[in-house]
């Protein structure tokens, strides 16, 4: 164990963690919306809505985060239409491109969870809700939104661990997060247990902040036993 | 656009097949090895003895909440030596180098076998009690009451969750092309270099994981059918 080789190190991957929260704060955000819309549509008796949100979940869960990565990031831009047209400042960065594949990627990963929530709603709270007059916008914001978010949160802190550790993707497209900054060391000093340990423990660390909050707002939002 | 993904010299075709068949046999090997790791760590788990639950837990703990390519970079940058090592405690002092293949079974089998310890511990925990009463009552003891009574049981109860597991495998073998196996992900990114055609190949490595991950879950689904003989399914209506 090189422990000089650790602690030096540990700076500089620290320097890694504002651009690894930045990125899975704006693609958690972004995708919650997405998560939102997409369960409606998947849970809708219209076909026209549901069949689309079916596949893109499909289509999402059944490939791999880091090829959805290369296919926005190298695949889309191949195109000179792409490039001449007013999204090519932002598709040619690839700061963006991990946003938007993130996005899609937890979007799709969220919406199966929301509409598991939306699904726990019993007919009943519905029902009275109709009952006391609520119209349909409403009755989804202020009956079936907060039941499903107290029955969704766990499977939810679960999606923000694995966004946090899908986040170590976009060090491939050139990025310099935590882990793009470990690899840079690793492959300089040649000391990988010393580098995993260094980086292991803070993405260890975020991971388990991020577990206490999900608790602490389960805590806040369950029914109070009496 | 089409000689691009022909068969023969010409084209990519061929060897995008050859890149699907790297993918399944990584993934395959992987979660065997990640399904053996499942079941020492399940039994560890399930252990009353301390030290064995904290390992289990220790490891559980570092796997599921690092990336995976971390992992990888941990395996493909210290595994070489990390083998040497072992062999120059048993007096093999010449130079080892793993193949790509071994450095992603090794890797994505750690992380699959976390998963699995997980699975494989619900699956023992979800068997009564009784079960392993009736057993020794029967004069079953140790390896035959596990063989006979609790193994058969926990595979139908950990099939649907070594089913998520298997996907998650699938997809954590693209991570292993940055070490320099060729499966759908390296194959797809070699042959769009080579011909300035990315989107082609990697829709076509699209497909390719889509009917993979198709295929498969009709197998485990006929699977868990098997396995469930004898078994009423619930019905929730």
């Amino acid at each position: 164990m090189r422990f000089e080789l650790m602690y030096e190190s540990f700076f500089k991957i620290l320097k890694g963690v504002p651009l690894t929260l930045e990125v899975v704060f704006i693609s958690t955000l972004l995708g919650f919306g997405l998560a939102i819309i997409v369960a409606l549509m998947r849970i809708s008796d219209n076909k026209l809505y549901s069949v689309p949100a079916y596949s893109f979940i499909y289509l999402i869960r059944g490939t791999p985060l880091l090829l959805q990565l290369y296919f926005v990031y190298y695949g889309i831009s191949q195109f000179s239409f792409v490039r001449e047209s007013f999204l090519w400042p932002i598709l040619r960065e690839p700061f963006w491109c991990g946003i938007i594949t993130l996005t899609i990627s937890t979007g799709a990963y969220s919406a199966e969870i929301i509409r598991g929530g939306i699904q726990s709603v019993s007919q009943g709270y519905i029902e009275s809700g109709k009952a006391l007059g609520l119209g349909r916008v409403s009755l989804f914001f202020r009956i079936v939104m907060p039941i499903t978010i107290r029955q969704a949160l766990p499977a939810y802190g679960n999606e923000l661990i694995l966004m946090v550790k899908a986040s170590s993707l976009i060090s491939i497209v050139t990025l310099m997060e935590i882990t793009g900054i470990a690899r840079t060391i690793i492959s300089k000093t040649y000391a990988p247990v010393e580098i995993f340990l260094v980086a292991g423990s803070i993405y260890l660390f975020i991971n388990f902040i991020i577990t206490r909050l999900v608790k602490y707002a389960e805590n806040r939002l369950s029914i109070p036993s009496t | 656009m089409l000689e691009a993904i022909s068969f023969g010299d010409a084209g990519w075709g061929d060897e995008m097949l050859m890149g699907a068949f790297w993918t399944v046999a990584v993934s395959i090997s992987s979660i065997l090895l990640g399904l053996v790791i499942g079941i020492i760590f399940a039994g560890f788990k399930l252990s009353s003895i301390r030290v064995l639950n904290l390992i289990a837990e220790f490891y559980t703990t570092i796997i599921r909440g690092v990336p995976e390519l971390l992992v990888i970079y941990l395996l493909f940058f210290g595994g070489g030596s990390a083998v040497m090592y072992v062999a120059k405690i048993f007096g093999y002092f010449g130079y080892i180098e793993l193949q790509p293949f071994v450095i992603g079974t090794l890797a994505v089998g750690a992380i699959s076998g976390a998963y699995s310890t997980e699975v494989i511990r619900g699956a023992v925990n979800a068997i009564p009690r009784s079960q392993f009463e009736t057993g020794s009552a029967l004069g079953l003891k140790g390896f035959r009451l596990y063989q006979k009574i609790i193994f058969p049981q926990v595979a139908r109860l950990a099939l649907p969750g070594i089913g998520n597991v298997w996907q998650i495998t699938l997809k954590d073998t693209a991570l292993i092309s940055v070490t320099g196996l060729v499966e759908i992900m390296r194959q797809s990114r070699i042959a769009s270099g080579s011909t300035h055609e990315p989107f082609i190949f990697y829709t076509i490595a699209i497909i390719l994981y889509l009917i993979i991950t198709r295929v498969s879950n009709v197998a485990f689904d006929k699977a868990e059918i098997r396995y469930s003989r004898g078994f009423v399914k619930r019905k929730i209506s």
